[in-house]
């Protein structure tokens, strides 16, 4: 059996702090709806452009798996872990909160943009000691998906405390692929970067969320597209 | 009108501090807070609570004594994720719409 929700990316809510537009596919901060909760243990996804020179000062997180994902421009990371790094576009970022952390995120471009994605999960575990992971991930190959994150330290892209597995690739507009789950008893978020494609018979566009329960994805490129799959357990 | 009073527990200081600081912004909100389960059930008979949050940094038989506590009050329990003012307003919105 098959089930889905398609979040259209206009039904998102909205936030405009002036140096901060964010959007949030679930419930965040003052956007409160209660059909808008979490996927599985999916629960944040901001979209989020901060202005050049601007960001998030110190302040604290816990007992969350946070992945930050550059999308335009680079991002200054520093943390009470004593990490200082810059995350570029092109690399993934993780961060376990367990127990409690304080960090820091910063425009490194003084006058542009940096527009990045941020996604929370729920851990497997609560209190865990907080950790730090940051890689390059390369998508230069085209019409198939890279692994950017897994549970697995071994595997490639970032790991974290949770049986989860993102995928991101860059599709040619007529390209046609299958996604097939690590783990039967996942679900699967789809969140389309750029582009329109069909996931299983659903026509999503740029910014378009979509949930999925199914055992494997056929995913077809209507244009030029490049499209984060995000494999999580539906259960916390 | 009377508040929502909600006892929020949490060994991290800082964020127990985040906390407090983010329930009393609402003004129909207020906090108690502790920083173990040893402080709380003193605190927990001496008066009425709309709910119990545990946060982070409490080991697992410190969440689970708390978790009876409430229970025995018939308080709802929040297991507070995030440390901040992402998912907090959420969770306490959740936990009083689902009584």
């Amino acid at each position: 059996m098959e089930n889905f929700v398609i979040h259209k990316a206009a039904t998102r809510g909205a936030a405009d702090h002036g140096w901060l537009k964010s959007h949030h596919s679930f419930s965040f901060a003052n956007y409160y709806n209660p059909d808008r909760m979490n996927f599985g243990v999916l629960r944040v996804l901001n979209d989020d452009t901060v202005d050049g020179g601007r960001g998030f000062g110190d302040h604290p997180h816990d007992n969350m798996e946070i992945i930050s994902i550059p999308l335009e421009g680079d991002l200054v990371h520093k943390d009470s872990m004593g990490n200082e790094a810059v995350i570029n576009r092109g690399e993934i970022q993780a961060m376990s909160a367990g127990t409690g952390i304080y960090h820091s995120e910063y425009n490194k471009n003084g006058t542009a943009p940096v527009k990045f994605l941020q996604i929370w999960l729920y851990p497997n575990k609560r209190n865990v000691k907080p950790r730090y992971d940051q890689v390059k991930i390369d998508l230069t190959e085209k019409n198939v998906f890279h692994q950017i994150l897994s549970p697995n330290a071994e595997d490639a892209g970032v790991w974290i405390h949770q049986n989860a597995w993102f995928n991101m690739g860059k599709f040619d507009k007529g390209a046609e692929t299958t996604y097939q789950l690590n783990d039967k008893t996942n679900g699967v978020y789809a969140f389309i970067l750029s582009g329109s494609v069909t996931i299983n018979g659903q026509l999503l566009d740029a910014r378009d969320g979509m949930g999925i329960l199914a055992d494997s994805l056929n995913v077809k490129a209507e244009t030029d597209a490049e499209i984060l799959l995000m494999e999580v357990p539906m259960e916390l | 009108m009377k508040k929502i009073e909600i006892f929020a527990v949490c060994g991290h200081d800082g964020i127990l501090q985040t906390i407090q600081r983010l329930i009393n912004n609402n003004e129909q909100w207020n906090a108690t807070c502790a920083a173990n389960a040893a402080q709380v059930a003193a605190l927990l008979a001496q008066s009425n609570y709309n709910l119990l949050l545990i946060g982070s940094a409490l080991s697992e038989g410190e969440e689970a004594e708390l978790e009876q506590m409430a229970a025995n009050k018939n308080i709802p329990v929040i297991k507070h994720y995030g440390g901040g003012s992402g998912l907090l307003f959420g969770e306490i919105h959740e936990a009083l719409r689902n009584g």
